[in-house]
């Protein structure tokens, strides 16, 4: 029978059939980060249950520290107070921690694939929805919840329901100026933030072969944001030359036996799927958003629609007028939708030699320590600070609102992360989300702009 | 685990599609708020005005909806972040019941794990109940039978819903996952052993 990618990872994880279309499947990589995990360990703890497998179990702390310079763990109080227990749980239970101040510490899903924690074929799970970012390496990732968290400690398995399959292709060479961001945005446009509830996704098609990794992570990234949990491509050469070397890819003979079992996973010419959907990639414009869910998302030269008024009022927009030319008040580049090597390389040449408008406040948060050291290695810091961007350390900031760092009351930010909910960003904070390019060519202007404006 | 079987309760109607965990309860309150105090914040953006007071204009806030024990939502209930305190959140407010024509996939799962019953009904049958529980100025109740898998509405129309058996299960016994799993050690121990050999690389 013709098998799906998913398909032929899922079945290389079924420990047991619980009937009902339920399986009980084997994780390979639970990654953990400050917001729950020291609590989750110390509750296995407190219940007599050891970890189960330390050794396939990874920590970092992201979620609730400071990006600020000089910083050296949580934000404030009750912040420090979980990466203490981080720190003090996963010694004591023997996980691995990418601590703040250590050279591999960064936001769980940047991390997970740049240290080659994630491969292909690998089921990973995290207490964080963006985990479905990692099956961009053709890993099965997905989110759970604080009681699941336990359950995969305790006994390092996990009980899922088998979604049906969707699969998005995208067709065509992108034009300037539109990137693996703007691909997503149109996306969840088109299908609506509930079109892959029940689906796991797999993205194909000319336009994600040509994507890099970092583009591909993105892609990947955004799949929760249109009801999927899972977001898959399937790996390729450009994800073999990508995970080889990393600190915990496969070395020597067994990276060969890893290559010969990775290489049998795309899907079969003649699977199916559930449901499938095409976007003309060649076709689209710059995307943004200008109301209050990822789909909500329009070409950065098109008008403003009446369809959501509660959505308008909060953004404080009126229908039928143009988008760009809106004040902004922050910009925002990072988080784990965007704040890759590629990503940062992609605003800088927006941002070289032009400045900040005066009025607006621009951080540049790099997503691990590996991409900030790379990015510096490049002078891309340099490009940055001198356009007038703050260069911070690497977490997920301005993204979750939960490090302290927010946009203010009825400010307007444009964010190249991954959701614009109402009060996301801090309360009645309004979040348009933009590719890495679009947000730095914002920051440029004041106000919400067309990158192609500032493309040569 | 709380058993469920059958709930006759007042029910609420919350008709706004696509609320995110976001929305339920904000991350801040997640770490800061012990869990038995997490149902006084939850939908705390909608739920109060900026001096603290109550919103009237908050559909959860009508006087018919203060004691209800089932929520009933729009689609796409629950989407995004995969915070767990969501569900603790609405289970604080008093709710173990929640219908809904769709969920978002993480909230959904995090419900059964909490004693939270989370159904889904036709999108018809959903607009019906909001409909009627919209429009109601006393409580109105809805009776939510597991053993049989229906909801009956206040005018006795009786909707049958779906529920993984292994779930419905644990709902009905008030089973620990966790305890459950382990009672298969021995065929994980094997596949682990198996795979070690399989997927060599897997294993550092």
């Amino acid at each position: 029978m013709a098998l799906t990618l998913f398909d032929k990872v899922w079945n290389a994880h079924v420990i047991a059939d619980l009937g009902g279309g339920t399986a009980l499947l084997h994780v390979d990589r639970h990654l953990l980060h400050d917001l729950g995990g020291g609590k989750a360990l110390a509750e296995v703890s407190e219940r007599g249950l050891p970890v189960r497998n330390p050794e396939l179990t990874f920590a970092t702390a992201d979620h609730v520290i400071s990006s600020a310079p000089g910083r050296t763990g949580g934000a404030h109080d009750w912040a420090q107070v979980l990466v203490d227990s981080l720190r003090l749980e996963s010694r004591k239970a023997g996980v691995r921690l990418f601590d703040v101040g250590g050279d591999e510490q960064g936001i769980v899903h940047v991390i997970g694939p740049e240290l080659g924690i994630t491969q292909p074929g690998s089921l990973v799970v995290c207490g964080d929805s963006h985990t479905c970012t990692n099956g961009a390496l053709g890993a099965l990732g997905f989110g759970i919840g604080a009681s699941e968290i336990l359950h995969v400690l305790a006994t390092q398995t996990i009980e899922q329901r088998k979604p049906r399959t969707m699969r998005a292709r995208f067709e065509g060479e992108l034009p300037k100026g539109v990137y693996a961001k703007d691909l997503i945005l149109a996306l969840i446009g088109e299908v609506g933030m509930a079109g892959g509830v029940g689906y796991a996704l797999e993205y194909a098609g000319s336009a994600v072969r040509a994507l890099g990794m970092e583009g591909r992570l993105t892609l990947c990234n955004l799949s929760i944001e249109l009801g999927a949990k899972v977001g898959m491509v399937a790996p390729d050469e450009s994800t073999y030359a990508w995970l080889k070397g990393r600190r915990f890819a496969p070395r020597g003979a067994q990276w060969g036996a890893a290559l010969a079992w990775w290489k049998t996973l795309a899907s079969d010419p003649d699977a199916s799927f559930d449901r499938e959907v095409e976007l003309d990639a060649s076709g689209l414009a710059p995307q943004i958003t200008w109301g209050t869910s990822p789909e909500d998302t329009i070409a950065v030269d098109a008008t403003i629609p009446a369809s959501k008024p509660e959505a308008l009022e909060y953004m404080g927009l009126a229908a039928g007028r143009p988008l760009a030319g809106t004040r902004i008040d922050r910009v925002f580049i990072g988080s784990c939708t965007n704040s890759r090597l590629p990503d940062l390389r992609a605003a800088a040449e927006v941002a070289r030699g032009r400045k900040v408008a005066a009025h607006v406040r621009a951080w540049v948060v790099p997503g691990s320590v590996g991409v900030k050291r790379a990015a510096e290695a490049e002078g891309l810091d340099e490009v940055f600070l001198a356009a007038g961007f703050e260069w911070r350390e690497p977490g997920c900031s301005l993204c979750v609102g939960a490090n302290g760092e927010l946009v203010e009351p009825e400010a307007r930010c444009v964010s190249t992360s991954n959701r614009n909910f109402v009060g996301r960003q801090g309360p009645r904070a309004r979040t348009h989300l933009a590719s890495p390019a679009t947000a730095a060519a914002c920051a440029l202007a004041g106000e919400i702009a067309d990158v192609r404006d500032f493309l040569a | 685990m709380e058993k469920f079987t059958v709930l006759d309760a007042t029910a609420a109607a919350l008709p706004t599609p696509d609320v995110d965990t976001d929305m339920i309860i904000r991350i801040e309150r997640c770490v800061r708020t012990p869990r038995a105090e997490m149902g006084r914040w939850a939908f705390e953006m909608a739920r109060y005005r900026a001096d603290g007071s109550e919103n009237p204009e908050f559909p959860l806030n009508r006087a018919p909806f203060r004691d209800a024990r089932i929520l009933v939502a729009a689609e796409n209930f629950g989407c995004g972040s995969s915070r767990e305190m969501a569900v603790w959140a609405i289970a604080g407010m008093g709710f173990r019941c929640v219908i809904a024509p769709s969920f978002g996939e993480i909230f959904y799962g995090n419900c059964f794990q909490n004693g939270v019953l989370a159904i889904r009904l036709p999108a018809p049958a959903v607009e019906a109940l909001l409909e009627t529980l919209g429009g109601a100025t006393a409580p109105v109740r809805i009776k939510v039978d597991l053993p049989v898998q229906a909801v009956i509405g206040p005018d006795g129309t009786s909707h049958r819903f779906d529920i993984d058996p292994l779930r419905k299960k644990a709902l009905l016994e008030g089973l620990d996952a966790i305890g459950m799993t382990l009672t298969r050690e021995a065929e994980i121990s094997a596949w682990q052993a198996a795979d070690r050999a399989r997927r060599p690389w897997v294993w550092p």
